[in-house]
């Protein structure tokens, strides 16, 4: 049995995958009956169905006649650096402000790209200080701290 | 007549300074937004929903379908410039727009897709005031077992016409369903929260659509584009000549109509409008092979059918409160934040509401072709802004604009994830929009069926039994059968083929 169609059929484990978890974890919920759901009467029957789903695309996949297809590969350095600096954002917003976070994340999720220098990055976290803070602060008028607890 | 007096009440609503004002905003930003390549009007609208928030209800309505519309006029003027579209409804234009403005013509080409827009806004409009009433007349007639089977409908239109795999457009479909389950149900027992607080209440919207569609979306492009400074083809004279504007309207009246009707079925965008006009457009031209060499028709027949659907793509949205797309189910998912509930009930609850959206879709028609002629120029400029520069300030704007919706950080962490799975899923190939349908609709969906088999006591066959839900079951089977046959998969195909 060769695997013809390598991203549907990775895309059919993840159905299968995601529908079986779905429909485990609502089988510990109250079920009830169809005219009398419980909490987990509907998301159950959803893992189910989907997990049937991931199972014929898994079929389509390998029947023969379908069209190869290969997985193409992953950036994982931009994966990593966008996620990174988001995961830095999320820390720092609440406790250091607004303008340090968003040099943090200009200045991490830059290092995603290889034409960026960091004179650049910098500049461009200045300019979007200055647009978040009037777009934000001032026009929308939305409580943010702009900077750490204790400076200015 | 009913028509003129609910239009007077439209007008007193939107011809508010404040509304004007706000109407306009929502147009600049939405043709600043859709000018940049990448960012389409889903993303757009979820970046910009949280600036919604301080707004009352009706403004807030009212710049959304500002930017809505200005995201898709945007398009257009990139896709005619540099070849480069704006968001999927303007691939179209690109084909011959892009010619036009090679040999010199591009201020034709502009001009032809204002106009045809704009043409096309204008009766869009008109459809939906004349068809708001009587439509929700008939959605009085619908009980939970209706709205149920109508959902059904609804999701599997959305997948029908998506780009891919049927399916694996089902699958995304559920999956979108179950994370709308997230959360707590009617009887208040959690479910799926796994004991985190911050999700009890769900997951929340603005997070999820901004992580797949916009952080996934920058974790693709970054690698692949560096040079996004290209070159722009000089602009010229805009005015038609009278040749033009001869082969003009007819194609815009076919693309308008086109248009309109894609507009309204659930699952049916701006995109197969486009691509289903240039298919007619080709077909009857007595110059054929001028089809992707410049002809004028193959600009003006796509822009009037895009922005047609654009238009009565809201009147499901508005008169059953059942979204035909993933813009329009964001627009829901806006209304809802506001403690709107679409449906029938929103015309008589609320009617300067209703009508004061109605009329402003028009004015908003009138302010972006105002708005894109002159400034054409302002446009283009911003395109030279290398994507190294422009990805940093859309992850900035995604996550303040998240935080701001219930002021959480716990939100930045779900924007991240979102858009990992979001990038996951571009690499196996499924398509996103239905997921977000499924979401937002989910917990509708549950509250339907728990309420129609509540009525009937467990039997399954009160779908069949009754006529309603049981004619909108076989238009859906109709819908799935469709796929199967080869014309519409090639058209499919046709339409969603990378350009």
């Amino acid at each position: 049995m060769k695997i013809r169609n390598r991203t549907d059929f990775a895309a059919g484990l993840l159905y299968l995958a995601v529908g079986a978890f779905a429909a485990f974890i609502a089988s510990g919920y109250t079920m009830g009956t169809a005219a009398d759901m419980g909490t987990g009467y509907f998301p159950f029957w959803l893992g189910v169905l989907l997990a049937a789903i991931g199972l014929a695309v898994c079929a389509s996949s390998v029947v023969p006649g379908t069209a190869t297809n290969k997985l193409s590969s992953w950036h994982w350095k931009s994966l990593a650096w966008v996620c990174v600096s988001l995961l830095a954002f999320a820390l720092m917003f609440e406790s250091a402000g607004m303008v340090l976070s968003i040099f943090a994340l200009v200045l991490i999720s830059s290092l995603a790209s290889g034409a960026q220098r960091w004179k650049g990055a910098m500049v461009n976290a200045c300019i979007l200080n200055v647009i978040c803070y009037s777009a934000f602060v001032w026009l929308l008028e939305i409580p943010l701290r702009i900077w750490p607890l204790g400076w200015f | 007549m009913d028509l003129l007096q609910n239009l007077a009440t439209g007008l007193t609503a939107a011809l508010t300074l404040q509304n004007l004002a706000y109407c306009f905003v929502g147009c600049f930003l939405g043709t600043l937004i859709g000018v940049l390549p990448g960012l389409g009007p889903v993303a757009t609208i979820a970046m910009l929903l949280p600036a919604t928030y301080t707004l009352p209800p009706t403004a807030a309505l009212i710049m959304l379908a500002g930017i809505y519309y200005g995201a898709q006029y945007g398009g257009s003027t990139t896709a005619i410039l540099i070849n480069i579209p704006g968001e999927s409804s303007s691939v179209v234009t690109a084909i011959d727009g892009y010619q036009m403005a090679r040999s010199g013509r591009a201020g034709v080409a502009l001009f032809t897709a204002g106009v045809g827009s704009f043409v096309a806004g204008c009766f869009g409009v008109l459809i939906l005031a004349a068809f708001a009433v009587p439509l929700a007349e008939v959605a009085f007639e619908f009980g939970p077992t209706e709205y149920a089977a109508l959902m059904i409908l609804g999701l599997v239109g959305a997948t029908v016409l998506s780009s891919g795999s049927l399916l694996k457009a089902i699958g995304m479909v559920i999956i979108g369903l179950l994370l709308g389950l997230v959360g707590t149900d009617t009887n208040g027992a959690p479910r799926y929260s796994f004991g985190v607080q911050e999700l009890s209440d769900g997951i929340g919207f603005v997070a999820i659509a901004m992580g797949v569609f916009g952080v996934a979306e920058i974790i693709g492009n970054v690698e692949k584009d560096e040079s996004r400074g290209t070159p722009v083809a000089k602009i010229t004279s805009m005015w038609p000549t009278r040749v033009d504007i001869r082969r003009m309207i007819p194609a815009i009246i076919r693309g308008t109509s086109i248009g309109a009707f894609f507009g309204i079925l659930p699952g049916a965008g701006a995109a197969v409008a486009s691509f289903s006009s240039y298919a007619v457009e080709k077909k009857v031209s007595s110059r054929p092979e001028e089809f992707g060499h410049g002809a004028i028709e193959g600009v003006a027949g796509p822009e009037a059918a895009n922005n047609a659907a654009a238009q009565t793509a809201f009147i499901p949205l508005l008169t059953l409160g059942l979204p035909a797309s993933a813009t329009m189910a964001m627009m829901l998912g806006a209304m809802t934040i506001h403690d709107i509930q679409p449906g029938p009930q929103v015309m008589s609850s609320d009617p300067a509401l209703f009508w004061g959206l109605v009329v402003s879709m028009w004015i908003g028609n009138l302010i972006l072709i105002v708005l894109n002629l002159p400034l054409i120029g302002i446009w283009v400029r911003l395109l030279t802004v290398p994507y190294r520069v422009l990805y940093p300030a859309i992850l900035v704007f995604c996550s303040i604009g998240v935080y701001t919706v219930s002021n959480s950080s716990f939100d930045i962490y779900l924007v991240c994830i979102f858009g990992v799975l979001g990038y996951l899923f571009s690499k196996l190939q499924c398509e996103p929009a239905p997921l977000l349908l499924g979401f937002i609709l989910g917990p509708l969906m549950e509250e339907n069926f728990r309420r129609a088999l509540l009525l009937s006591d467990g039997d399954f066959s009160v779908f069949l039994r009754r006529p309603i839900a049981l004619v909108l079951l076989v238009i859906t089977g109709i819908l799935l059968l469709s796929i199967l046959l080869p014309a519409i998969r090639r058209t499919r195909e046709k339409a969603f083929a990378e350009v």
